[in-house]
């Protein structure tokens, strides 16, 4: 029994470690989306984010200036993003596409020009990575069945960004149902001539958009080098800007199921890696690869069969042109 | 021509040479109207007349190149619709301007929240909007997502998003075209108490009868120029239309009655389902005779669109029989299809020529052989025949009237109505035994639309048989021989055009009566 709640408590331990940049990235499309800005380029600029708070973090020693630099880099390829898609009415796939491949590449060089490290930066000592929140009266807590277990676990110790990630999950549905910034943001991502008719700047609400998508974005990319992991290694983020944007898809670009589509890819990932060298009845120890594959066939099966008809924002991906 | 008497009151909204471009088209030329205050009034022209961009400049959705706005006599600068809430200016687009998954209320507080969060501007607005429903008869649900409502309560909420915001000018850019007559009564009711509350409407049309029974005063625009402002009750039907087009218009067709022959066409418990399945044609039996125009009215989804498209092989039926010179033809599926029926001699005009009729990124002269791109007339062994293209496409340009005759032009640079010219000579000039007609004159410059009405009546008087879709009832009305109205699915009933008033066939449309 005790066994079994232990088991249980690593899983959801790392479910929540492995959800967080996923959750990260896929609200900071659902931002984008929702105003009508398709982002393929999550990746990219996750990936930048990733490098600059990796690089800012070992030069300085400050874990928060890194953090900085991660955000103030993807806002600055989302901007490049709202640039080509919003004011020169670009294609925003293509945009997005481009934005991927040039981090994908810069990444690795500019490590290389900076560190000489093989394209990677200095592994980060302790007090360069984002901290975890210690919270008060484990001890106390410790002799409660349950309760005690779970709150030292899973509650104590969490990395500040899950924390912070939490925040947004709570404030996100906030500002989707209840302000005047939300229904504006779902009024352009649905009918922006509506939006403009009523004397509202499309432009301005997509580039508010899109500039939000850049900041959680760089706080996914932090996340990954610097408070999951101690570093930034060439294509750390391994796929996990696609992987959201299949979890919003997925979630049916609302706040809660998003949420708990990404929750739903972590688990598999956490559930993976346990499973890796475990012999399993029946089928006994299967080769590490095919265990792996599971979060991303579960991708490919939710977004084929289980999904329904995702209806995605009708003006999603498609620059507002007046008409005459 | 300037006979409305100067006001007391500065006009509520006036132009002042207004201009402008396109490009190289110059859409507003010099355009200067006056709107007395607290009246209703019509701006009315040709599509392309350039009252819609007027309007647009007027609320700051386009920008003006020259000239002045004035509301109630002082000058006033609107770069953005922002400005022109501001000073008073609500405008109802011709094509809504609603987020269909909102609410009625949402679609109302977009832009004017009242504060950083909803909750409290929704319920003032909510408020606010009762009492505008009771003053205006502006009834709608305000928690019904818009996109579930009918057209005619989608306009409601565009009426009140406006004097919500204060509008004490209202523009509405063809605001009738899919409305039933009910409805329409019912929008004018609704102007018309804006009117005695003070409001100042301005409604742009190219339907005269409207203009005629709505309006105070009438601004007619030509070509991006004002030709002239009018007191409505000094005008009449026909000088309006002569302005409008610049010439006389016969606006009724000039038709002998028909002398039907034998059965063409012959239908019996057609079933036809959309493509979500969902059945749209649910048992409907006619026929058409050679020598006559059969008229389906019918307020649009109601079926008619699809029963056209399964008549002309490009929808599977889910039922029923149609028989062609007494053949039936669904003992031979693989005639039954678009092409086959070519064969076989049924012209289909579809009711989207844009995106069915035409490839509108093509030019004129392969548009003109859409269907019968197979025919050796036009094939060298291994090529096409350019020439014998060029040749039919310019000879059917010229027989159709169709501006610019220009048979190597992109479909897509011709006008509404020369497009539609484009596909009527192609399927009329293949000489077809059944002529399967949708919308002919949808977005279609009267002056065309008298010569497509002619047209549509010679081929009849050659003993041709003709199946009339259509939404606008005045064309049901000029042209069939023969009416029948279609409500959800079914044929509700058939009237002969002489007893056919438009009250009755409304009511009909609308399912609430069936045929006396």
């Amino acid at each position: 029994m005790g066994d079994a709640l232990h088991v249980a408590l690593l899983l959801a331990d790392a479910t929540v470690r492995v959800a967080t940049p996923l959750v990260l990235a896929a609200f900071a499309a659902l931002y984008s989306e929702r105003a009508g800005v398709v982002d393929i380029g999550l990746e990219g600029k996750m990936l930048a984010g990733a490098f600059f708070a990796a690089a800012v973090a070992s030069s300085t020693g400050n874990p928060w200036l890194g953090l900085g630099a991660a955000v103030a880099a993807s806002v600055a390829l989302a901007l490049v993003h709202g640039f080509a898609c919003i004011t020169h009415k670009g294609n925003q796939v293509v945009s997005g596409m481009a934005i991927n491949i040039l981090v994908a590449g810069l990444a690795p060089t500019l490590a290389y020009a900076w560190f000489r490290q093989g394209g990677q930066t200095p592994l980060l000592p302790g007090e360069a990575r984002l901290p975890q929140i210690h919270l008060p009266g484990v001890e106390a807590l410790s002799g409660i069945p349950l309760l005690g277990p779970v709150y030292r676990e899973l509650i104590d110790d969490a990395n500040v960004l899950i924390w912070l990630t939490v925040l947004l999950v709570v404030a996100t549905h906030w500002v989707f149902t209840r302000s005047r910034f939300g229904l504006r943001l779902r009024a352009v991502g649905e009918n922006p001539s509506a939006v403009d008719t009523a004397g509202l700047s499309v432009t301005r609400l997509r580039y508010q958009a899109v500039i939000i998508t850049g900041v959680l974005t760089g706080i996914a990319g932090a996340y990954l080098s610097t408070a999951h992991g101690a570093g930034f290694v060439r294509d750390m983020t391994a796929g996990k800007g696609y992987l959201a944007l299949a979890a919003l898809i997925f979630g049916k670009w609302r706040p809660w199921p998003t949420l708990f589509a990404c929750l739903l890819f972590a688990f598999t990932d956490a559930v993976q890696v346990r499973l890796q060298g475990v012999p399993l009845p029946v089928v006994g120890v299967i080769p590490v690869q095919f265990i792996q594959m599971l979060p991303y066939v579960l991708t490919v099966l939710l977004l084929a069969g289980f999904v329904g008809r995702a209806v995605a924002p009708r003006a999603s991906g498609v620059p507002y042109v007046k008409e005459r | 021509m300037k006979t409305t008497p100067m006001p007391q009151h500065p006009p509520a909204l006036e132009t002042r040479g207004v201009n402008k471009w396109f490009g190289a088209n110059h859409a507003n030329r010099d355009v200067s109207l006056a709107v007395p205050k607290g009246t209703i009034h019509g701006v009315i022209g040709e599509n392309g007349a350039g009252k819609s961009t007027i309007m647009s400049i007027v609320y700051g959705y386009q920008p003006a190149d020259g000239g002045s706005i004035l509301v109630d006599g002082r000058p006033v600068a609107v770069r953005s619709p922002r400005d022109a809430l501001a000073v008073g200016i609500g405008m109802v687009h011709q094509h809504f301007m609603l987020v269909d998954p909102f609410t009625v209320l949402e679609n109302v507080l977009l832009g004017a929240e009242g504060g950083v969060t909803l909750a409290a501007g929704m319920a003032r607005a909510r408020a606010e909007l009762i009492r505008l429903a009771r003053d205006y008869g502006l009834e709608v649900d305000l928690d019904r997502p818009v996109g579930e409502l009918p057209v005619g309560a989608q306009q409601r909420v565009e009426i009140l998003k406006a004097l919500y915001r204060g509008a004490d000018i209202l523009i509405l850019d063809e605001p009738t075209g899919v409305l039933t007559p009910q409805e329409t009564d019912h929008l004018f009711r609704i102007l018309r108490a804006l009117r005695e509350q003070g409001k100042t409407v301005v409604i742009i049309t190219h339907k005269l009868r409207e203009i005629m029974e709505l309006t105070d005063n009438v601004t007619v625009m030509r070509r991006g120029q004002v030709v002239a402002n009018v007191a409505t009750a000094r005008t009449s039907r026909e000088q309006l239309a002569e302005l409008m087009v610049g010439r006389k218009v016969l606006l009724r067709v000039e038709k002998a009655p028909a002398t039907p022959g034998p059965a063409v066409l012959e239908v019996a418990g057609l079933r036809v389902r959309d493509g979500a399945g969902v059945e749209r044609v649910k048992g409907v039996g006619l026929t058409v005779h050679a020598g006559e125009i059969v008229g389906i009215a019918g307020v649009s989804g109601n079926g008619q669109s699809e029963l056209l498209e399964a008549l002309a092989g490009m929808r599977p039926l889910a039922g029923g029989s149609v028989r062609l010179r007494g053949e039936e033809l669904t003992a031979t599926p693989d005639r039954f299809t678009a092409r086959g029926l070519r064969a076989l001699g049924v012209g289909h005009v579809p009711e989207d020529r844009q995106r069915v009729g035409l490839v509108t990124g093509f030019e004129a002269q392969e548009c003109a052989i859409l269907g019968h791109h197979g025919d050796p007339a036009f094939n060298g062994r291994l090529l096409m025949d350019r020439r014998a293209l060029f040749d039919r496409c310019a000879a059917e340009m010229d027989a159709y009237d169709v501006r610019p005759r220009d048979p190597r032009l992109p479909a897509a640079n011709f006008s509404g109505g020369n497009q539609q010219k484009i596909v009527l000579a192609r399927e009329m000039e293949r000489n077809p035994d059944l002529l399967l007609v949708g919308q002919p004159t949808r977005g279609v410059d009267i002056g065309a639309i008298e010569f497509i009405h002619r047209r549509l009546v010679a081929l009849r008087d050659q003993g041709k048989a003709i199946l009339l879709v259509s939404v606008e009832l005045d064309e049901i009305r000029a042209l069939s021989d023969r009416i029948l109205v279609m409500f959800d699915g079914r044929l509700v009933g058939e009237v002969a055009p002489d007893e056919a008033d438009e009250r009755r066939l409304g009511l009909m449309m609308a399912g609430v009566a069936e045929a006396a």
